[in-house]
């Protein structure tokens, strides 16, 4: 099933000059832009996969309430992808169901 | 209007759903008066703990009650989710009680000593050092200087708890009255009781048993009560959820079944349920202690309760003696305790024979000679 983004640039919007890696693939995005807007404007298939049904989920309050963009952001775990400003280079992966802490030292 | 019933349950909590339960279970007409949605909530804010672990290490009558109400917890949960089709999620295998000051394990060590002498053979508990703790829990916290453990002790969900009862009370023909908040209740002349709610409504029915919470502090008096019942903050911390389990519960420290782990067991004497960042960082450091795992773990939710205690923290199970057909129900282990207010104390209601002997917790012990 073919997951277009429901967004599209609006006119004279600014070019994207950063990079940033999703689960394993490089996508572009602008500078100031928060991730979840940048994972929002590639595709509309799902962010994340809920702790209990399973159910997916996408950014949706943009706003940092609903904490349904929780996103893997550089290795930490159930980041807020709303609120977090995209830096070049950043690592995103999709948050699948619930966290996990670290192993045993 | 309903028909008056013949039993009235002041209070739709925990407490008040089970006696109401056990009453209908024996066949009673039973409706219960629960308060507005704002009122102080023990039943929704509270730890889910079937614990036994040091109860009435200084009073023996309620190391048995609560010895026989762990026990009743496997069957009764069974029977609640029969009733209401929802699954309290009792998991009770076991729990520790984490120390990092030696003196103060030594303390309890003598407790659960002394709670032992009183339930007898076939009763255990476990001290554990750190080398011990190391062993069977890795990842332990290397300033817990030791723990106790009780094989007894368990949780469960108490907001699953809350919805099993309200459904199974459903199911078994008991009425309930949602925002009812009872301001008065009278004894009448001719017997009977007369309930008056704060909209103006009034019911009358034959009996009365208030299991009203902090609000039996008020309306208790007005039956020839005492009712010293007083208020305990508690505050609580609630994480995201985890995918690996928390391969242990303590009294403060344990994971929900759908994976949050909720940090408890704060104690301020407060009439006001709001949290303090103080409580709320000593919590947090608290668990870290114990399980330095935790420390990178968001906190997603926080809220305090009260508790609703008694002068010495032990139940008040009493009669009216001005008011015969009223009874006061009131304590601070209501999850505990809750297998026996479905059946035991129902029977002691009713005045059966084979009810247990409740005298220890009457009110006569705290009166002023």
């Amino acid at each position: 099933m073919k997951n277009d983004s429901r967004f599209r640039d609006a006119p004279g919007a600014a070019a994207r000059t950063m990079r940033l890696c999703l689960d394993g693939r490089w996508l572009t995005a602008r500078a100031g832009e928060s991730v979840a807007a940048a994972l929002l404007a590639q595709d509309g298939a799902a962010t994340r996969s809920t702790p209990v049904s399973g159910a997916g989920r996408t950014p949706f309050c943009m706003m940092g309430v609903c904490f349904d963009c929780l996103v893997t952001i550089d290795g930490r775990q159930n980041q807020q992808a709303c609120m977090t400003e995209v830096r070049d280079g950043m690592v995103v992966e999709r948050q699948q169901g619930a966290r996990r802490t670290a192993a045993a030292s | 209007m309903s028909a008056q019933p013949g039993t009235a349950v002041i209070g739709g909590g925990i407490v008040g759903l089970c006696v109401a339960l056990g009453l209908a279970a024996r066949g009673h007409d039973v409706q219960v008066f629960d308060g507005p949605d704002r009122d102080m909530r023990a039943s929704q804010g509270n730890f889910g703990l079937v614990w036994l672990q040091g109860k009435g290490a200084g009073y023996a009558p309620y190391a048995r009650w609560s010895h026989e109400a762990v026990g009743a917890w496997a069957g009764f949960a069974s029977r609640l989710t029969a009733l209401s089709g929802v699954d309290p999620a009792l998991r009770q295998e076991g729990g520790y009680e984490f120390f990092t000051d030696p003196a103060e394990l030594e303390q309890f060590a003598q407790d659960l000593h002394r709670q032992a002498a009183t339930l007898g053979a076939g009763h255990a508990f476990e001290m554990l050092g750190p080398d011990d703790l190391a062993h069977r829990l890795p990842g332990i916290g290397r300033e817990v200087a030791g723990a106790t453990f009780c094989p007894r002790d368990g949780h469960v969900n108490p907001l699953r708890l809350h919805l099993a009862l309200r459904k199974a009370c459903l199911a078994s023909g008991v009425r309930t009255s949602a925002g009812a908040g009872v301001i008065s209740v009278q004894g009448l002349a001719a017997g009977g009781f007369s309930i008056r709610s704060r909209d103006g409504r009034a019911v009358q029915c034959r009996r009365v048993v208030l299991c009203a919470g902090l609000g039996s502090a008020v309306l208790g008096p007005q039956l020839g009560f005492r009712a010293p019942i007083r208020a305990q903050r508690g505050e609580l911390l609630i994480t995201e959820r985890l995918a690996d389990r928390l391969p242990f519960l303590s009294s403060t420290i344990r994971q929900v079944d759908e994976g949050g782990i909720q940090i408890g067991g704060t104690k301020a004497a407060a009439d006001t349920d709001g949290e303090t960042t103080g409580q709320m960082a000593a919590l947090a450091r608290h668990a870290i202690q114990v399980w330095p795992r935790l420390a990178e773990v968001n906190v997603l939710r926080s809220w305090a309760a009260l508790r609703v205690l008694t002068p010495d923290g032990y139940p008040i199970y009493q009669r009216s003696v001005d008011h015969p057909g009223a009874f006061l129900v009131t304590c601070h282990s209501g999850v505990t305790l809750a297998p026996l207010h479905a059946t035991r104390l129902a029977e002691w209601i009713d005045g059966d024979p084979a009810a247990p002997d409740l005298e220890a917790f009457d009110e006569e012990r705290f009166a002023v000679s």
